[in-house]
């Protein structure tokens, strides 16, 4: 592996957003995608040699490119570091995104902003490249920041729409608060390693380990737990994580491609990239390992309550996407991290898959996103409905399926856990395939089955969506299937090798590892478990409700108002975070400024002291009036004064 | 090529004496801006020169020039630079260019006058950079405000005179304190030699009343809370140059002092008032971030920003002692003091493209109410891009310069305290929030009204201007080293003088 390798991995498709983003007026719209796609095509093709050198070559690579900045002893680098992980995570990214990037000629066909478009979607997949091939915290945090720009962008890519602009603005803050916790957390590193080299940090983790800091005096805490936790609050706003989560549904405003790539596939899944990256650090401290789990075990199964009430199909989604997120967070809280990255992959051909599929069914919809308002599309569009039901089945774990696999060894290892936290974990997440489960079917039965709802606008039919939409969706279906069958290496296998440490009291997995005998015994042993009859149990529920007697949710809607009406605020998130965060601080900002600005420094101090000495002059000029008869008689009386003083 | 020549001097005086011949001679004639805009860049590829010739190496001053001025009271023509002059006087003279070129269609009224007095301030305010006499540090500290008091009140808004003489009250009331700072150091050290201050011994209180004299000063100019108030009057008032300059140069002046003269001449008072210091600075980074949020005047919001910007230039200086105190193994002490400089001429480029950015809409709807605009995208599609870019620059987001100071102070504030990290890492989330819900109400979103509906995109001198500052910004985003590689010695220099006690 060579640095121009990498370097060309990353490079192509900055070179590619360059040209469509900077000269799509003069090279055209044509020019303009062929740019981008080549560039990510190339990042692509490479990095699944990359992957190929280490796999099979057992290469690493771990190189400075350029010193960014050097300080005293300390050297701030840009470098690349290519293990099992990273090379698994460049594959999935450029896969997915090229699978984008060539949908979009389909889907944003008509857009005015074209290649404006394709440069953002390829300068998001520099961004995470940058992000996953990093070798230190710096450029971690480079690349973290970086994807969040471009789905600032995205998410108000049509910016003259009031709701686009409002949930990107919303976005970027609620990420920022992430990123304020991630940033303390990079700097705990600093403090304590003395470097933010990922190599020099991880040999210097047991050192950490033993060290204690003061926050509150009088209280010691554990230097390894306090920089977890702030690492992972990082995590938490990228991949949207209770209650950082807000801004992940209102991400649905974007164009539905980068629904799928950004905040399906790719992005959304950097905090659980960081976090198993940080797994040398995070195995040092159960406190922060209990705190992600019972983050992600809330996530995996309060975001998945709303997914059942959402009406949007993007929404739906999302949420969906929210509640699978949440498992991949309490797989890396259970030390189960393979476990967590390999949902992490095959969530990302899925899901990526499902986006693409809703959007297939919005331009037939003519952006028509009310599910209420499909149904029986099953016959007009048939490529989207067979990968739609494969990619559904794929999200619900049906055995055999991609996220089966995944899906299942997470519960495994969460079920065989013993952290704080663990036994509530395991309840949400078992629930949570039930849910997962009737959501998805709600969503595929109402869209693809039963009776159109849909307005014909006259005589228009629905059709199925050309095939530069279609194609994507087939090359997505196959690895939503196939992928899981790495389970065996990647899971279970040594696949990751160094790249994820475990501590031998966390490794939930290894036990498994002993008792797995290929694909076939886990799915036999899948059918006779209890997630594959709840899931069964979710899709006959979905099948019941909305096939065969669609007069029964309204029915229960109504006689669970409170319930619906507290699921259909989203348990109060937004409104508390409006009135109290975004009301509250233009609050004290009017304060501050009004009463401390306005009144006090520059009302008392600055323009007080100006009257002050104002009046004292108006008052001194009194005196001097030029008229004699003023002076004569202040004579008079002083010496009247002075005569009195010496006679008595 | 330039080491034969009084390259300091002619920095100096070049700009000064062509901006008086321009002030003279240019009234009316079609080559006064030229002249200005030749004399500006000259000054500029002089300044280049410094920055190739110097020796970065050695903490000594370079470039120096020495001659005796009144020999009657012992004041010397004493110039020099090391590695925090440096980078002011180029960020000085780049600014000056930009500054020129900005107002080359939009002052219609005396702008010989205009140019001149730009010009005159730039050979001042690199007299100030470059002083190494403390009698001549203090005459152009003070002959500075004159040019931009009279711009200001010239060019300035309506409401221009109380700013100006708020503006004018304000820092001389600083500077009277640092007159009487520098005589009392000359009867101690018996030469005027800023050098010389630094080396002499000094008792405690005396090292505090200097403190406190210098921090009336400088903290005026910076302008740290609670003496900011002259700040955004001077902004909302000021033509756009004038903003540029303000922000980009005259606020680095009382960064520069805390450098050259609080820090290395009471170093033992600089640690006991540190609570002092960096309470302060993160009110300014806190208190002024909440107040920036809810400003409706751009001017105001950006002015407030700055305020906020240059909390952490003096978090950065004052928490090393605690660093050090720590005995970290990050490098926190030299992160701080970088992190500072590197956020000082970050902010100069950063705010002076912002207040540009301001006046390029102000220039065609003569206004600056935040309401008064929405969906200017539409209407300007290459402004919309600039001004997106610059936003997430001031928000400091990584790959612009701006990223690059307040990452290296909050690093460096971690190791002084986590509750000052935790405060000045606020400024991620407030930062953000003035700055993007700004570009929120006057970028995006449907176009508003006839007005901005009536706007033209940017024209070619405009492109060239933002375009140039987008450049530095990022380069320096993306590259930080050689901007920091000339401070290293002086930092390292610095750090050692204020390590070592003089009582």
């Amino acid at each position: 592996m060579t640095q121009n390798l990498l370097l060309s991995i990353a490079l192509a498709p900055l070179i590619g957003s360059i040209i469509a983003g900077l000269f799509g007026k003069q090279v055209g719209k044509e020019w303009s995608h062929r740019a981008a796609i080549a560039g990510v095509a190339i990042a692509f093709i490479l990095s699944a040699w990359v992957l190929k050198l280490v796999v099979v070559d057992g290469q690493t690579y771990n190189q400075q490119v350029y010193q960014w900045l050097q300080v005293g002893s300390l050297s701030l680098e840009v470098g690349f570091m290519v293990d099992a992980l990273t090379a698994m995570m460049m594959v999935v990214v450029t896969f997915v995104s090229l699978m984008v990037h060539i949908y979009t000629i389909g889907y944003m066909h008509d857009d005015d902003g074209y290649a404006r478009f394709f440069s953002y979607i390829s300068l998001f997949t520099f961004a995470m490249l940058m992000l996953v091939m990093a070798n230190n915290f710096m450029q971690l945090f480079f690349g973290w920041e970086a994807v969040g720009l471009v789905s600032y962008l995205l998410i108000g890519f049509w910016y003259k729409k009031p709701t686009a602009i409002y949930a990107n603005l919303k976005a970027f803050l609620v990420n920022r608060v992430g990123d304020f916790g991630f940033l303390l957390g990079i700097a705990g590193v600093l403090m304590y390693a003395g470097s933010l080299d990922y190599v020099e940090v991880f040999t210097q983790a047991p050192a950490i380990s033993e060290k204690t800091m003061t926050i509150f005096s009088g209280t010691d805490w554990s230097v390894m737990s306090v920089i977890c936790i702030l690492l992972f609050i990082g995590a938490m706003g990228k991949s949207a994580q209770v209650p950082l989560h807000v801004w992940l549904p209102d991400s649905m405003e974007g164009p539905t491609p980068i629904s799928a790539l950004i905040h399906a596939a790719t992005m959304v899944t950097a905090g659980i990239f960081m976090v198993t990256r940080m797994s040398p650090l995070f195995e040092f401290s159960e406190t922060a390992l209990s705190f992600v789990l019972v983050i992600g075990a809330i996530t995996a199964l309060f975001m998945g309550f709303l997914g059942l009430i959402q009406n949007d199909i993007k929404r739906v989604i999302a949420y969906s996407t929210l509640s699978q997120l949440g498992y991949m967070t309490v797989a890396l809280g259970a030390s189960a991290y393979a476990a967590g990255v390999f949902h992490l992959m095959t969530h990302a051909f899925f899901k990526a898959l499902l986006f693409l599929g809703a959007g297939s069914v919005i331009i037939a919809m003519h952006h028509e996103q009310d599910i209420r308002k499909m149904g029986g599309l099953k016959k007009y569009m048939p490529i989207t409905y067979w990968t739609g039901l494969i990619g559904s089945l794929a999200l619900i774990g049906f055995p055999g399926f991609a996220g089966f696999f995944s899906k299942d060894s997470i519960i495994e290892a969460v079920h065989a856990s013993h952290i704080p936290g663990s036994g509530f974990a395991y309840f949400a997440v078992i629930v949570g395939v039930f849910i997962t489960a009737l959501y998805s079917f709600r969503l595929f039965f109402l869209v693809f089955h039963g009776k159109e709802r849909f307005d014909t606008h006259g005589d228009h039919v629905p059709h199925e969506s050309p095939a530069v939409v279609t194609l994507p969706l087939i090359l997505l279906a196959i690895p939503s299937v196939t992928a899981g069958y790495f389970i065996g290496t990647m899971v279970f296998g040594d696949f990751f090798g160094n790249a994820i440490i475990v501590h031998t009291e966390h490794d939930v997995l290894a036990h498994h590892a002993e008792s797995y005998h290929g694909v076939i015994g886990f799915i036999l042993h899948g059918v006779t478990a209890l997630p594959f009859w709840l899931a069964m149990a979710g899709v006959a529920t979905a099948y019941y409700l909305y096939m065969l007697r669609p007069d029964l949710p309204t029915k229960i809607q109504q006689r669970f108002k409170y319930l619906h009406c507290v699921l259909e605020n989203k348990y109060g998130f937004d409104d508390f975070n409006q009135t109290v965060f975004a009301g509250g601080a233009r609050k004290v900002g009017q304060l501050l400024w009004q009463v401390g600005d306005k009144t006090v420094i520059d009302g008392a101090a600055v323009n007080g002291t100006a009257k002050l000495i104002g009046f004292t002059s108006k008052m001194l000029r009194q005196i001097q009036s030029g008229y004699l008869y003023h002076y004569a008689f202040a004579m008079i009386i002083g010496l009247w004064l002075l005569l009195t003083y010496f006679v008595v | 090529m330039f080491t034969d020549l009084p390259l300091l001097s002619l920095l100096i005086w070049l700009p000064v004496l062509g901006g008086l011949f321009v002030l003279v001679y240019g009234d009316k004639n079609p080559w006064a801006k030229p002249l200005s805009l030749l004399i500006a860049v000259a000054s500029l590829v002089l300044s280049i020169g410094l920055y190739t010739g110097f020796d970065s190496s050695t903490h000594q001053m370079q470039f120096v020039e020495k001659m005796s001025w009144i020999t009657a009271f012992d004041i010397n023509y004493s110039l020099g630079v090391d590695g925090f002059s440096m980078p002011l006087i180029i960020l000085t003279t780049f600014s000056t260019v930009i500054v020129v070129l900005a107002g080359w269609d939009v002052i219609k009224d005396r702008s010989n006058q205009y140019m001149a007095a730009f010009l005159i301030m730039e050979g001042l305010m690199i007299a100030v950079f470059s002083a190494l006499d403390a009698i001549l540090f203090y005459v152009f500290f003070e002959a500075m405000l004159i040019p931009l008091f009279l711009v200001i009140g010239i060019w300035g808004g309506p409401n221009r005179v109380y700013a100006t003489i708020k503006f004018f009250l304000y820092t001389l009331f600083g500077s009277v304190f640092l007159l009487l700072a520098l005589l009392y150091l000359h009867h101690v050290a018996g030469s005027f030699e800023i050098l010389d201050f630094h080396n002499v011994s000094l008792s405690m209180p005396e090292q505090i009343y200097l403190f406190l004299a210098f921090l009336i000063a400088f903290a005026v100019k910076v302008p740290m809370w609670p003496v900011h108030t002259w700040l955004p009057d001077a902004h909302v008032e000021a033509p756009t140059g004038g903003s540029v300059i303000l922000a980009a140069i005259t606020l680095k002046i009382g960064g520069y002092g805390f450098l050259r003269f609080a820090l290395p001449i009471a170093p033992d008072a600089s640690m006991a008032l540190d609570w002092l210091m960096i309470g302060l600075s993160l009110t300014a980074v806190v208190y002024i971030g909440f107040v920036a949020l809810v400003q409706t005047d751009l001017k105001k919001l950006i002015a407030y920003s700055s305020i906020a910007h240059m909390g952490f230039v003096t978090l950065g200086m004052f928490i090393i002692f605690r660093i050090f105190a720590n005995s970290a193994t990050g490098n926190g002490a030299e992160l701080a003091i970088e992190g500072a400089m590197v956020q000082m001429i970050s902010h100069g480029f950063i705010a002076a493209a912002m207040f540009l950015c301001v006046g390029v809409l102000y220039d065609r709807m003569h206004t600056r109410e935040i309401s008064a605009y929405g969906g200017v995208i539409n209407t300007m599609p290459k402004f919309a891009g600039f001004a997106v870019f610059f936003a997430m620059a001031n928000a400091g987001l990584p790959g612009t310069s701006g990223f690059v100071g307040e990452f290296m102070v909050i690093l460096a504030a971690f190791q002084a305290d986590f509750w000052f990290a935790f405060l000045a890492a606020t400024t991620l989330i407030l930062g953000a929030a003035y700055t993007l819900w700004m570009v929120k109400r006057v970028i995006f979103g449907d176009v508003a009204n006839d007005n901005v509906a009536k706007l033209t995109d940017i024209n070619r001198r405009e492109f060239f201007i933002l375009a140039t500052l987008a450049l530095i910004v990022l380069v320096i985003g993306v590259w930080p080293a050689p901007v920091t590689e000339v401070m290293h010695a002086s930092v390292e220099h610095l750090l050692t003088q204020v390590s070592q006690s003089k009582l």
